[in-house]
């Protein structure tokens, strides 16, 4: 699995992508937001920012209980600030 | 009916030129730019840079543009968005929309720029006169806006 982070998820988690390889028990966004905080200090500021982080799947936004697959681009945001 | 995600900036008055070009059924184009302010927040900004996800950003301007069409009758519809770094005072962002009726123009321009801000996937970070930078932080009352285009 691809995952790709953006703004301050980016310099605070220290990198823009990485490929990771989740148990299979991460089934879905939420268990997948559960399960990166357990990977290392860098990783903490999903927990704690939680509420704000926001997912899309293949390039579209996805809801918490949506589920992800190996294959899958998964990138992690703040609320977009464009325009 | 195109989007334009780019680094450099864009001509306001050429691209309002090819929304029409060529045709003489057109009854109005309402074209909207938006532009780097040097007080976005609370301290004073000197420029901003504009991150975004290359595909996706795309894909959901192209998303938006198609919702515009579907809802409005519209002859020509653009959106131009900038990344990268802007100083204050430049460009960033242009829609604009071509209609028959001025209703429908300036309507779906409006849809498109409410909805642009809250859907299309771009982050700014503001660097201050202070130096230092801060990412903007979603304004509730943009998702409230876009919330009213809901159906």
């Amino acid at each position: 699995m691809k995952l790709l982070y953006f703004a301050w998820l980016k310099t605070q988690i220290g990198k823009s992508e990485e490929v990771v390889q989740p148990p299979a028990s991460v089934a879905t966004v939420a268990d997948l937001l559960d399960w990166l905080p357990q990977q290392g200090p860098a990783y903490k500021v999903i927990a704690e920012r939680r509420a704000t982080i926001r997912v899309a799947i293949n390039q579209d936004f996805a809801r918490p209980d949506q589920a992800v697959a190996p294959g899958d681009e998964v990138a992690l945001f703040p609320p977009v600030t464009g325009g | 009916m195109s989007v334009s995600v780019q680094r450099e900036d864009f001509d306001p008055g050429a691209e309002l030129a090819a929304l029409t070009a060529g045709r003489s059924d057109v009854g109005g184009v309402c074209l909207f730019v938006g532009l780097v302010r040097d007080s976005a927040s609370d301290a004073d900004v000197t420029a901003m840079t504009l991150e975004h996800y290359p595909g996706m950003t795309e894909r959901m301007l192209e998303k938006i543009e198609a919702e515009a069409c579907r809802r409005w009758p519209l002859q020509g519809c653009r959106i131009v968005h900038r990344y990268g770094r802007l100083e204050a005072g430049e460009r960033i962002v242009l829609v604009a929309t071509a209609s028959p009726h001025r209703a429908a123009a300036f309507e779906s321009s409006r849809f498109l720029i409410d909805w642009l801000k809250t859907r299309a996937p771009f982050w700014k970070v503001e660097h201050g006169r202070d130096g230092e930078d801060r990412w903007v932080e979603a304004k509730a009352e943009d998702d409230a806006v876009a919330a009213q285009w809901e159906r």
